[in-house]
């Protein structure tokens, strides 16, 4: 039961952040702060379907994970979230045509042993 | 509240200042996503386990304070998330905030009193370690396509 939710938790995270990371890439960067400028910018982006998608992916990964909170420690919870890691490196690189540097990828593979490791 | 954050912070925020925009960004979605994170796992304590139980259970999960606390944060955390994607490749995002997961660990340590084992330990280090590689390198691609102004201006 624990490592299904926490496969659920890695498809939707993953498809969460994909589709969030490429919306975001095509609103264009924010750079006024301003309460209304944001309000606006907000109010588009709630329009926006990659968005929509991206937050119900968002809300299955939720309520998978505090079905997972449930039953286990936040130490282990939170860190086999983290599952989706590469996976979502990789799609960074081949679907949102980022470069994706050397020494992004050796801190990436860094950090997925350390994740790796806070689950044992 | 965001908005007061966001106001309360604007000298930090000058419109040249990416790397200055982006830390501040980065410590917000960690910040969020750790309080959050922490406030929801000890309301899911006081609620109890949620596996194998109707909707309803999941229903009367986000009445309780802590939970409800949480989702707040988390729904800070996902504005902040998407404010720095807008700006920043997500393969920078992801080991960036992933500090989050040590401070979690910690947090879960001292206050939730779970245990961290020499292992737990080692991989707390090497999640550091890859967040300073990252750290280094720049936010955004070089020439990106951060196109379509005049959205927000």
């Amino acid at each position: 039961m624990k490592w299904l939710l926490v496969a659920v938790i890695a498809a939707a995270t993953t498809l969460s952040d994909v589709l969030q990371a490429a919306a975001m890439k095509r609103h264009g960067e924010i750079r006024d702060f301003r309460p209304g400028a944001l309000g606006r910018a907000l109010a588009l982006l709630a329009r926006n379907k990659l968005i929509v998608a991206s937050v119900a992916a968002m809300a299955v990964s939720f309520f998978a994970f505090i079905a997972l909170l449930s039953v286990a420690d936040l130490s282990f919870s939170v860190p086999a979230t983290a599952a989706s890691y590469v996976l979502e490196t990789v799609l960074a690189k081949y679907l949102l045509k980022e470069p994706v540097t050397l020494g992004r990828w050796a801190g990436a593979s860094l950090v997925a042993c350390g994740v790796a490791l806070l689950a044992l | 509240m965001a908005h007061a954050l966001v106001r309360a912070a604007s000298p930090l925020l000058g419109t040249h200042g990416l790397r200055r925009k982006t830390r501040f960004f980065t410590v917000l979605v960690v910040l969020t996503s750790v309080c959050g994170n922490f406030s929801l796992g000890w309301g899911m304590r006081q609620v109890g386990s949620l596996i194998a139980v109707s909707p309803l259970a999941y229903v009367r999960a986000v009445f309780n304070p802590f939970v409800a606390l949480g989702i707040s944060l988390l729904i800070l955390w996902l504005f902040s998330h998407m404010a720095l994607l807008s700006w920043a490749d997500l393969s920078y995002v992801l080991p960036i905030t992933s500090i989050g997961y040590a401070l979690s660990a910690l947090a879960g340590k001292l206050f939730l009193h779970e245990e961290i084992s020499p292992w737990r330990w080692a991989g707390i280090l090497l999640i550091m370690a890859g967040v300073a590689l990252v750290a280094r390198t720049a936010p955004h691609r070089a020439g990106g396509a951060s196109v379509s102004p005049g959205v927000e201006s």
